[in-house]
């Protein structure tokens, strides 16, 4: 009996301060999440007013919501895709074929990971500088001077520069994803169709994707909740949601709104909001990707 | 004349595959190789080409940077919240992750649930939250003590950090201690150990690795971490990120370029002395949790 007692003890005091500081800063915040969406409260003042789904019905009205959804799903996709691309094209390159120095071009891929994303924003103010930046002056070089553009300046264009920052910030890390999900076929798969007359595209596409396809599936989750979040830091770090609301996303506008504008109850609301469309989306995108899993 | 032709095409695609490679490593390090060179570059090599090389080691970058803009104050206290956070996290997440994985006990299937579901909740969404709450627990210290002292607070925020962190390093700790076979807790057992001297002086040791990974991701995590730190410490507690947020604000007002890409160096410089040592752990790590922010 005392035996079980001591184990009983040593298991509450092994679990319970992960359990409190979960509960303190986890679950208590995000269930305020939900909560004070269900409120109007305006900043410091102790008044909070009951309003149900009002502020939802608000933000179904609010043009600059509307903006920020266009722009953060605009982003997600973009990413998504041409992150894939490249990141499935080196994995592919680095794993199959015998590259020369294959480990220092993985070790560089990787970089812009471990940067902090303020430090990102700052590469890309250079990079994208309308007058003395990089990628200006390299289409001048090159006589090219058509494609010189206000990169941050214009609007058209700023919020495929933001997707071009994700974009590099993001190859590495999913190219080290996919190639350990590559490293684990069997070469004897690919001895076998090159035997019978499979070029290396045709091998491509009938062992390596399908084998790695439900890793793909898993990184769209990634690729959905990361491109919010991240979206959100590159932007507040790079042009604070300007010019005139052009860059605005999904999270940019809610801490604009619930700690810049003091409207807590309303910022709350959009919170609630992008997070059941980001459940959704995640939902609806892995439905639609399913494949019969194919094993090896 | 068949085989030769194959040869071409071989050889072409050799080239385009290395061309490739060259290109993305080009796009990768030259961006960040030019805010090395900017930061020692005095403020008139602005103007003009930005291809120019720098004139000179113009170390007053640095200087103004550390001074002026207090980076120097603001590393330090980078230092110590993440010294801190780590600290706190492995003394909270280790036990929690060994008991979930090796204990067999009532709600051990709940509180795993619950740590699968924390690898969901976004830093971004709460950390408005997470401010409207200690600033209502600081009005009511403050009638009690006549003080709040729960924002600027840095031992506050690394508590933080590490409540963030927790899902993600438990959910790495575990998977690794339920790979480990139960002949090690009955060996102690038989030699008499405990419950805690089999834990403390077996089994963590044992999880070494697993615990080096959880230290350079989260180290990576909090150092560059800056949307709760701008939100908690509106002080002068500031973090290296907020300071860099900050000092990047002031310095493009000035047009004031140089001391800018020295903090963005400071920023940046630790992270990558670490990488370039540890990267293989790192990258062979990573598809052990492969959890993104």
């Amino acid at each position: 009996m005392s035996k079980k007692r001591s184990r009983n003890i040593f298991i509450a005091i092994c679990v319970s301060p992960a359990v409190i500081l979960f509960t303190l800063f986890m679950v208590l915040p995000t269930i305020e999440v939900f909560r004070m969406s269900l409120y109007n409260w305006g900043g410091f003042s102790k008044t909070k007013e009951f309003v149900g789904f009002n502020n939802f019905k608000l933000l179904w009205n609010d043009m600059n919501f509307i903006q920020s959804f266009q722009n953060s799903v605009l982003l997600i996709v973009l990413v998504a895709i041409i992150t894939i691309i490249f990141a499935v094209f080196f994995a592919a390159v680095l794993t199959k074929e015998k590259v020369v120095g294959g480990n220092f071009f993985r070790v560089i891929f990787y970089i812009p990971n471990i940067l902090s994303i303020v430090v990102i924003a700052g590469i890309f103010s250079a990079v994208y500088d309308a007058k003395s930046g990089l990628l200006n002056s390299v289409f001048g070089v090159l006589k090219l001077d058509t494609f010189k553009q206000m990169w941050l300046g214009n609007q058209d264009i700023i919020i495929y520069s933001i997707a071009g920052a994700l974009i590099w910030q993001a190859i590495g890390y999913y190219m080290v994803m996919y190639m350990s999900s590559m490293a684990s076929i069997p070469e004897s798969y690919y001895e076998a169709a090159s035997l019978e007359g499979a070029g290396k595209f045709k091998q491509f596409t009938s062992i390596t994707l399908p084998l790695i396809w439900n890793n793909i599936r898993t990184t769209l989750t990634f690729y959905i909740i990361s491109t919010i979040n991240l979206s959100f830091l590159l932007v507040k770090a790079m042009t604070g949601g300007g010019p005139d609301g052009s860059t605005e996303v999904f999270l940019s506008y809610m801490y604009s709104q619930a700690y810049g504008n003091s409207t807590y109850g309303y910022g709350m609301a959009i919170g609630v909001v992008v997070f059941t469309f980001s459940f959704a989306l995640a939902a609806i995108v892995s439905r639609i990707t399913k494949r019969d899993v194919l094993e090896y | 004349m068949k085989k030769s032709k194959g040869m071409r095409t071989e050889t072409l695609y050799k080239i385009f595959i290395y061309v490739t490679l060259i290109a993305l490593v080009i796009t990768i390090l030259i961006p960040v190789a030019w805010v090395f060179l900017a930061s020692i570059k005095e403020n008139k090599e602005f103007y003009g080409s930005p291809w120019t090389l720098p004139d000179g080691f113009y170390f007053q970058n640095f200087v103004e940077a550390f001074v002026d803009a207090k980076m120097g104050d603001y590393l330090l206290n980078s230092v110590i919240v993440t010294g801190l956070s780590l600290l706190i996290l492995l003394v909270v997440a280790l036990p929690s992750a060994y008991v979930l994985s090796r204990f067999e006990f009532r709600g051990r299937s709940l509180l795993n649930s619950f740590v699968k579901a924390g690898l969901f909740i976004n830093v971004s969404y709460i950390a408005v939250p997470i401010f409207l709450m200690l600033l209502d627990w600081d009005s009511v210290l403050k009638v009690m003590f006549g003080d709040g002292m729960l924002l600027n607070n840095r031992f506050i925020l690394a508590t933080i950090y590490a409540s963030t962190a927790l899902p993600f390093t438990i959910f790495l700790l575990s998977s690794y201690f339920q790979t480990l076979p139960s002949d090690f807790e009955e060996a102690a057992s038989i030699d008499g150990a405990g419950y805690y001297k089999t834990m403390i002086s077996i089994m963590f040791p044992i999880a070494m690795p697993s615990i080096v990974i959880v230290i350079l991701f989260n180290f990576l995590l909090f150092w560059n971490e800056y949307i709760l730190a701008l939100t908690l410490m509106p002080g002068d507690n500031k973090t290296l990120p907020v300071g860099l947020l900050n000092l990047m604000a002031a310095e493009r007002a000035a047009v004031n370029y140089g001391p800018m890409y020295a903090g963005m160096v400071i920023v940046m410089l630790p992270t990558l002395i670490l990488y370039i040592l540890v990267q293989k752990r790192l990258t062979q790590g990573m598809t052990v949790g492969g959890v993104k922010g």
